[in-house]
């Protein structure tokens, strides 16, 4: 119906656009892997460059780690690397800040944003409602343009003169607005903020059809209440996005305002380098307010996704229904409409009306039922199942880990007194990037390895698979946990060295420890991604269409599925996606139409 | 030559382990996929139970570690920071036992439900009463921390009590400025319009509040169990104003004056021997990333009796007399040749 009219539509536009090609089913090396219009090209398009994006990210993070952990010494390399940024081979103050800001961006954004739900949710989303493509495959084919659109703009400000953005990836002004502040505020900042308009751009187009397809294109049976639990979290992913992009866009646009054409939202009062400045009247809190309107509901862009594929994962790999599947989506929407409530908890030391504090401490903390629902649930999923350790389910459990360990964290942070102390501390740090950085990654890789079979036809290898977890989540741990015992001792993040304090100088062996471990998590990521590709090409065959022996309807198409997915009708559904081990059967496909004698529940 | 050996060795190990790996796969093809499959599954089982069990000595072995180099031991050094310091332990509490039982249950029930060939997994979709269960206790601890914080959070932002005694600190690119009300205890108005060459701070002279107000930089001193007000302000980007020791934390926002109060209660001197450090200092970190020098943003309180600050603070010349030392009166110019030598000195010769 609607899906055979884009379709339609989608096969004028191509012809319009390259007269070449004869008819829709003949594809061109263009149309299939370049400007493809398949939901699965496109969500494959989006995986290969988050990855391409992760390594650079995660390179940064070295680089700068080598400096936190050897402040002492040089590297004579670095510089032969970097030129002036490395001058006599050790990493400069400016080019560390700019270092740290790009690696926020890129994971916060690239990577962990449009990596994580532009992959899975073009995977998956027709796939497991049982349509034939996405609603409007030719915005979704912009989606991901505009996107590798962003990616060069960003991608290029690393190599201009002045350098990229460095003012924290959270650019706050006026250090983000004013040029003589900062070298990185200069034209680095203007193709940041351009990268992040187009970003915005793509992350829209997409998360509107993603939107409307799962409202509209769910196949004959597929009720809401039987969608598997990652169309609901990538369903509730992409509501925040389209509801708070939005505003981040008018933060950056206020912003190119404020730096190029003589306005004043977020600037008075400044004497910089002895220049006084005529702007008076704005409000640089107010840019602080635009930004975390986004910034939060992000946090749960990039959580929500792992929590979705990590419960469906864990679902299928202990051969049980998930518990409490209509808590589930409860908290996941109690998580959502919570996400918008939240944002002046990271403006509790700004000198905001603390009544106004009070309610956001409240509404902060919670967010912890929500999540102790969802946590309790996974752990009683497990409770008496039959578990198979595949590489996904480890790294779902590895996720169940890493959300609590991390959000127990978030208790301290919320509760506002408390935040005051930790506040922009190493604390923080290892708060956030244990529990959206590193949970969501291993969302990610449970994703990836739970649905490569599908991508590609074949089998990532087990081995290696196995080498990378371990040395993930062990690594992860190593480096994150003791970064809170350094914000407990009040030390500052964001430093380029500590060697100059009193207070804070007393952890430089620990600094060394924690680079030394994130060099070989980085080195066990290279390892997966050889993995991927080698497994693309000469990965073990996927022989049977259900590998896992799961029910959800992307294990009825075929192995390698076509553009359309199903040769043939679209499979009809009857049943909710998390029969496992009912009636004694150890799994119930959605196509099964309930059985006379089935039991109730 | 070290550089080129270094990555020979990576590129080896990544060879080797990606040899192994092919190897272990055509292995397990031989073997049979699923003998294959089951053996690599009890390997996984032992080693998420061999995990958790070496985490928890870990993370015991961490705290070992590492406590003593936090500010606990120390001790908090204001008033409100004892409180924040005795609720971050009841919240350490809390989420303590949270931590070990979740994760616990996660990896013990991931060992001990690992597939076995005579078990079947147990149909248990959902149950009301376990979900209402973990909706209410959670709901309940968190109102207990709530009402904790919220308690203090009023107390912490309140107005500082009258006899506070008032500094305003200011922020810029890298460093910080101190300027203390003078004899009349009121600042003098500022304007940034004003600033200009010596007068740093865009001082407005021409209102007397400020003709008696004293300019300090980097380092300020305070008396130690008298209630201290900040009145904070920034010159050109956000900074913060981070105090750990006392735990407490203020933004320093251009344009948007802000202000924070603290009662200390013990001075530099008497922290020497509570931290065990000869060397300590109570020190201002700059808390907001500021550019290129954020990291050497540092200020430095002197806090001292009572009659040290007094002693200190007639030492300190008026910023109005500096600025302009045609003004000032004759005798001054005597004590700020005299200041040089000892403050005491001056005391003595002002306090006439």
């Amino acid at each position: 119906m609607s899906n055979t009219i884009s379709l339609q539509e989608a096969a004028i536009y191509q012809e319009h656009d390259a007269p070449h090609v004869e008819h829709q089913h003949h594809e061109t090396f263009i149309t299939k892997y370049v400007f493809s219009q398949d939901h699965k090209m496109i969500a494959k398009q989006f995986l290969i460059t988050g990855m391409i994006w992760a390594v650079i990210g995660g390179l940064f993070s070295v680089l700068f780690r080598l400096q936190l952990g050897y402040p002492e010494s040089t590297f004579p390399w670095l510089e032969d690397l970097l030129g002036h940024w490395a001058k006599g081979g050790k990493i400069q103050p400016e080019f560390y800040y700019a270092l740290v800001t790009m690696h926020g961006t890129i994971l916060v954004f690239f990577v962990l944003t449009a990596g994580l739900s532009g992959t899975f949710a073009n995977f998956l989303i027709p796939l497991q409602i049982g349509a034939r493509d996405m609603a409007s495959p030719l915005l979704n084919m912009l989606s991901y343009w505009f996107f590798f659109l962003a990616s060069i703009i960003m991608f290029s400000s690393l190599f201009v003169q002045t350098g990229p953005a460095s003012g924290g990836w959270t650019i706050y002004p006026p250090l983000s607005a004013l040029g003589d502040a900062s070298s990185g505020s200069k034209i680095g900042m203007d193709l940041w903020l351009t990268s992040m308009a187009m970003f915005i751009v793509s992350s829209l187009l997409g998360g509107l059809n993603y939107i409307s397809t799962i409202l509209n294109l769910r196949t004959k049976g597929m009720s809401m209440t039987r969608m598997p639990l990652t169309i609901w979290a990538l369903f509730f992913t992409a509501v925040l996005g389209v509801l708070s992009f939005p505003v981040l866009l008018s933060g950056a646009i206020l912003l190119l305002f404020d730096r190029n054409l003589g306005t004043s939202f977020f600037l008075s009062d400044i004497v910089v380098n002895g220049k006084i400045l005529p702007n008076e009247g704005g409000s640089a809190i107010l840019f602080q307010h635009l930004f975390w309107f986004l910034g939060h509901p992000e946090v749960y862009i990039i959580l929500l996704p792992a929590m979705g594929m990590s419960s469906e994962i864990i679902s299928v790999n202990s051969r049980k229904p998930i518990f409490g599947y209509m808590a589930m989506v409860g908290s996941l929407f109690a998580i959502a409409i919570l996400a918008f409530l939240v944002w002046a908890h990271h403006m509790f030391v700004t000198g905001l009306n603390p009544f106004l504090g009070s309610f956001f401490v409240l509404l902060t903390l919670l967010i912890a039922v929500p999540s102790a629902i969802k946590v309790f649930n996974w752990l009683t999923t497990l409770w008496r199942a039959n578990i198979r350790f595949t590489p996904a389910m480890l790294f779902a459990i590895g996720f169940v880990s890493f959300f609590i360990s991390g959000g127990l964290t978030g208790i301290f942070l919320g509760n506002s007194a408390l935040d005051i102390h930790l506040h922009d501390t190493y604390f923080v740090v290892a708060h956030f990037h244990i529990v959206m950085g590193v949970a969501s990654f291993f969302g990610m890789f449970a994703g990836v390895y739970h649905w490569f079979p599908k991508m590609y036809g074949r089998y990532l290898n087990n081995t290696l698979a196995f080498i990378h977890f371990w040395v993930t989540i062990i690594g992860a741990y190593l480096i994150f946990w003791p970064m809170h015992y350094e914000g407990l001792a009040g030390m500052p993040r964001r430093y380029y060295d500590f060697s100059g304090w009193e207070s804070f100088k007393m952890f430089a062996g620990l600094n060394q420890f924690i680079s030394v471990i994130s060099m070989i998590v980085f080195a066990a990521q290279i390892i997966f991604i050889f993995n991927f590709i080698y497994s693309i090409f000469k990965g073990r065959r996927v022989t049977t269409t259900n590998p896992w022996g799961a029910n959800t309807l992307e294990w009825t198409t075929p192995i390698r599925p076509g553009h359309g997915n199903w040769v043939g009708e679209i499979p009809e559904v009857h049943r909710g996606a998390y029969d496992y081990g009912k009636d004694g059967r150890e799994f119930i496909p959605q196509t099964e139409p309930v059985g006379e004698n089935e039991s109730h529940h | 030559m070290t550089q080129i050996l270094l990555i020979a060795i990576v590129v080896m190990i990544f060879i080797v382990i990606f040899q192994i790996a092919k190897a272990s796969e055509y292995v397990s093809v031989l073997k049979g996929e699923e003998k294959a499959r089951k053996q690599n599954n009890k390997i996984n089982a032992f080693l998420l139970i061999s995990f958790l069990i070496l985490g928890l000595i870990g993370v015991w072995w961490c705290n070992d570690m590492f406590y003593p180099k936090t500010l606990f031991p120390m001790g908090a050094a204001s008033e409100m920071g004892e409180k924040i310091d005795l609720m971050l332990y009841i919240t350490i509490g809390v989420t303590g036992v949270v931590f070990v039982i979740t994760q616990v249950l996660l990896f013990w029930f991931s060992f001990k439900y690992q597939e076995k060939d005579n078990q079947k997994a147990f149909y248990f979709p959902h149950n009301t009463k376990l979900e209402l269960l973990w909706t209410t206790v959670p709901a309940i601890f968190l109102t207990v921390l709530v009402v904790f914080g919220l308690k203090y959070w009023f107390k912490m932002t309140s107005d500082a009590p009258k006899d506070a005694v008032v500094v305003e600190v200011t922020g810029h690119q890298f460093g910080w400025e101190f300027r203390y009300p003078g004899a009349d205890n009121i600042l003098g108005k500022k304007n940034y319009k004003l600033t200009k060459g010596a007068n740093s701070l865009g001082v407005d002279f021409n209102d007397p509040a400020s003709l008696d107000d004293i300019h300090v930089a980097a380092t300020m001193h305070i008396p130690v169990n008298r209630p201290i007000k900040f009145v904070i302000n920034a010159q050109d980007v956000i900074h913060d104003v981070g105090l750990p020791h006392f735990r407490m934390k203020m933004d320093a926002v251009p344009g948007i004056p802000t202000t924070l109060w603290f009662t200390p209660l013990y001075t530099t001197e008497e922290m020497k021997i509570r931290s065990g450090n000869p060397n300590f200092v109570y020190e201002i970190s700059c808390d907001q990333i500021c550019g290129k020098g954020h990291f050497s943003m540092r200020g430095v309180i002197i806090v001292e009796s009572e009659a040290d600050y007094k002693m200190w603070l007639a030492s300190q010349k008026p910023e109005y007399y500096t600025i302009f030392p045609d003004k000032a009166p004759k005798s001054t110019s005597i004590d700020s040749a005299s200041t040089k030598q000892t403050p005491l000195a001056t005391v003595i010769a002002t306090s006439k």
